[in-house]
């Protein structure tokens, strides 16, 4: 349908004035919020998300085209919700305990709304209790640890232990990444992944999730 | 409203290229153990840290005796490799912050093996320390006021009790909205957070370090712009942002590194702030620099022009584990030692120009970050920035000479670039166009932007 195209079309150039005025038009002339959702939105960011990869993109137009996003979904989710539609997945995320480097974990959590998942920030320095009561409260699909010290990335193994302890393991798939960490060190500490960077955390998260 | 320049930086300290030269300092600095900065030479500076492993109350006894055995590594490397001085850097991790008087045990130990070596064949040595700039615990940071500024200023005060004989800091005053404004591409943004809100931290934050060395009698060294420029510079390195976007940056965070310098402190300047030269040039202090030696912490574009002004030459930090040589600390004193002897050569033989030519034109080319590091581009930037009389159009003006300078290579054919960053080139200059004249023009709009991350109170606005 040319309209999606040019959605995603207004998506990929950031325009964000002209991707409320589409989805508007869109809705109006019947067309599923889910389809507008999935071959609109996410089509557009999936582009995006690959011309970051390739280094077409640079961040600020990511997020450019992340804003035109959200306002999009500001539209569709009344509409979403009242047909039930679910997220692509919910994303627990946040610094481990001791730790205040976040510009790393921010972008990770910027790369993820951009595919379509629904984030739940922690923010940083986060102990191991409060993702446990997080993961209680927001039941995620995923959760997300970041560290960048050598002193704390000790703290995600802490933080998955208390997951286990809950009994919340089973429920959650996680992922961790930072400058210190390695596919090596998520392997001894039982995470699920890692991730090098916020491209490759997006491909990990997909490939856990579609697992 | 307007936060006006001291008058001592109004003219610069060093007027021709040519005399902004590793090893040589307008205005030397002896500390510590008899070591001399700025007069002829180049030093080592050795940072390490601890290897994955816990630091806390169980773990502590581990982790001072692997301080120990750094402090006796050094005192013997030192003498294995006929250091002609050397500076030893100490940055605590956060608990040792947190809890000052673990800081100030490690600081006495790495103090006593500095004294062994000097008492022992001699060495002239120091030793920098660096506490973490733990004020942004909560968010909006609470900077001037609360639990973490107190703790912080015991800390330092322990530290500088303790033995340290420089004190530094990576300090955060900005950050948070430097961050944001650094990934959305917002030039306003970055010029308030680094131009309003960053000097008057730094103002804040560094009238009360000078007054502690005054009090223990120790060297306040300097500040680095890590959180802003450096950040920016990995940002660069990974593709997300521009290289002319994080040069531009760089040279605008200058100013804030600046105004520790007005506030009392002499130097040396800190390894990670590649924005000492420009503080080399206006203030005449011998400055720390990092670059190719320091790939164990992160890389740059930047490996040898940084070095072209340096007085002390930085591994930045190294995690101490075992390599096949040794230990990795020792392994990295080895590496900068002969690169200081480099240094020394060149000094000693009168070929310094050339030796630095080599270091400039090897990376200018390449990068607009390394471009903007030259003696030539430095000095531009450092004149630009001594024109003007507040903190605000300073920083516009060393960010617009930084362009001007990219600009003109770029015509000039001496700097390729591809037509992404050519595009954002024009972006930025013409954001830098449409700035106000006045601070107090931005300051309503910023509170709009980026008010739910900044507390205004810590700015004593
Ligand atoms: C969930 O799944 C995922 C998946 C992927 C994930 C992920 C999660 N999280 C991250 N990723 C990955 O994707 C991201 C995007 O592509 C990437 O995130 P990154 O964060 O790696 O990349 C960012 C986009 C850009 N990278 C950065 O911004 C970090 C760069 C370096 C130079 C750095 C900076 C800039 C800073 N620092 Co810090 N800092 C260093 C860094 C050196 C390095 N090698 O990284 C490092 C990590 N710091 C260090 C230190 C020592 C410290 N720092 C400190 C402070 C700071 C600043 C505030 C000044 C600044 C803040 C940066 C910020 N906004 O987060 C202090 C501690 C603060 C604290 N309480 O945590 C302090 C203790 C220094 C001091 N004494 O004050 C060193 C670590 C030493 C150690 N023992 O481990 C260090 C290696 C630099 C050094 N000195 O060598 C990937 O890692």
């Amino acid at each position: 349908m040319r309209e999606l195209q040019d959605l995603a079309d207004a998506l990929i150039n950031g325009y964000a004035d002209r991707v409320s005025k589409l989805t508007n038009e869109l809705l109006e002339t019947g067309v599923e919020p889910q389809t507008i959702l999935n071959e609109g939105l996410i089509a557009g960011m999936t582009v995006v998300g690959e011309k970051m990869r390739t280094g077409e993109m640079y961040l600020p137009e990511v997020l450019q085209s992340a804003s035109a996003m959200h306002a999009s979904l500001k539209l569709l989710k009344p509409h979403l919700v009242k047909e039930g539609v679910e997220s692509r997945g919910k994303i627990l995320m946040g610094t481990v305990k001791g730790d205040m480097h976040d510009i790393g974990k921010n972008l990770v959590g910027i790369m993820l709304q951009g595919a379509g998942f629904e984030l739940v920030d922690l923010g940083l320095n986060v102990p191991p209790q409060k993702f446990v009561e997080a993961i209680g409260m927001h039941q995620p699909a995923v959760v997300g640890l970041s560290a960048m010290l050598t002193t704390t990335m000790l703290n995600m193994k802490t933080t998955i232990e208390a997951i286990n302890n809950a009994g919340l393991r089973s429920k959650v798939k996680i992922i961790i990444g930072g400058a210190p960490v390695s596919q090596k060190f998520a392997d001894d500490i039982g995470a699920d992944g890692y991730a090098r960077d916020a491209v490759k955390a997006v491909d990990k998260v997909k490939e856990l999730l579609a697992a | 409203m307007q936060h006006t320049v001291r008058e001592r930086w109004r003219s610069l300290a060093v007027t021709n290229a040519d005399e902004l030269m590793f090893g040589r300092a307008p205005k030397p600095v002896t500390c510590g153990f008899g070591l001399k900065l700025g007069e002829g030479k180049v030093f080592p500076e050795l940072n390490f840290t601890l290897p994955t492993m816990m630091l806390d109350e169980t773990n502590w006894p581990s982790v001072v005796a692997q301080y120990r055995d750094i402090g006796e590594m050094i005192v013997r490397a030192s003498q294995r490799l006929h250091l002609p001085g050397l500076m030893v850097e100490f940055e605590l991790l956060p608990p040792m912050t947190e809890r000052p008087e673990w800081g100030a045990e490690i600081t006495h130990i790495l103090n006593e093996a500095l004294a062994t070596a000097h008492h022992s064949y001699g060495l002239p040595c120091a030793l920098r320390v660096t506490p973490t700039d733990i004020r942004d615990a909560t968010r909006p940071p609470s900077l001037r006021t609360g639990e973490e500024w107190i703790v912080l200023q015991q800390s330092l005060r322990m530290c500088a009790k303790g033995g340290a004989h420089v004190l530094s800091i990576e300090s955060i005053g900005g950050k948070e909205v430097n961050d944001e404004a650094m990934m959305y591409g917002d030039v306003t943004g970055v010029i308030f957070a680094l131009g309003v809100l960053a000097p008057r931290d730094m103002a804040f934050l560094w009238g009360d370090i000078v007054k502690v060395c005054e009090e223990c009698r120790i060297v306040p060294g300097g500040d680095s712009a890590c959180g802003f420029a450096n950040t920016a510079m990995q940002l660069a390195s990974q593709g997300m942002v521009p290289e002319v976007f994080a040069a531009m940056i760089r040279a605008a965070s200058a100013v804030r590194s600046l105004v520790a310098y007005e506030q009392g402190a002499y130097g040396p300047s800190k390894d990670c702030a590649y924005e000492g030269p420009i503080i080399k040039a206006m203030t005449g202090a011998p400055i720390s620099m990092e670059g190719k030696s320091a790939t164990c912490a992160h890389f740059s574009p930047v490996g040898n022009v940084a070095a072209a002004m340096c007085d002390l030459w930085s591994n930045e930090s190294v995690q101490d584990i075992r390599l096949l040589s040794g230990s990795a600390p020792e392994a990295f004193l080895e590496l900068l030692a002969y690169d200081c002897r480099l240094f020394n050569q060149a000094l000693e033989r009168g070929t310094e120009k050339m030796y630095q030519d080599l270091l400039v034109h090897s990376d200018m080319h390449l990068s607009p970050q390394a471009l903007i590091l030259s003696p030539e581009s430095t000095l531009r930037i450092a004149r630009a920035i001594v024109a003007e009389p507040t903190h605000y159009l300073q920083t516009i003006a060393a960010a617009r000479e930084s362009l001007t300078i990219l600009r003109e290579a770029l015509l000039g054919g001496i700097l390729p670039l591809s037509i992404k960053e050519r595009r954002w080139l024009d972006r930025l200059e013409r954001s830098l166009d449409e700035l106000p004249e006045v601070e107090e023009d931005l300051l309503e709009a910023m509170k709009e932007r980026y008010g739910h991350l900044f507390l205004p109170e810590s700015y004593g606005l």
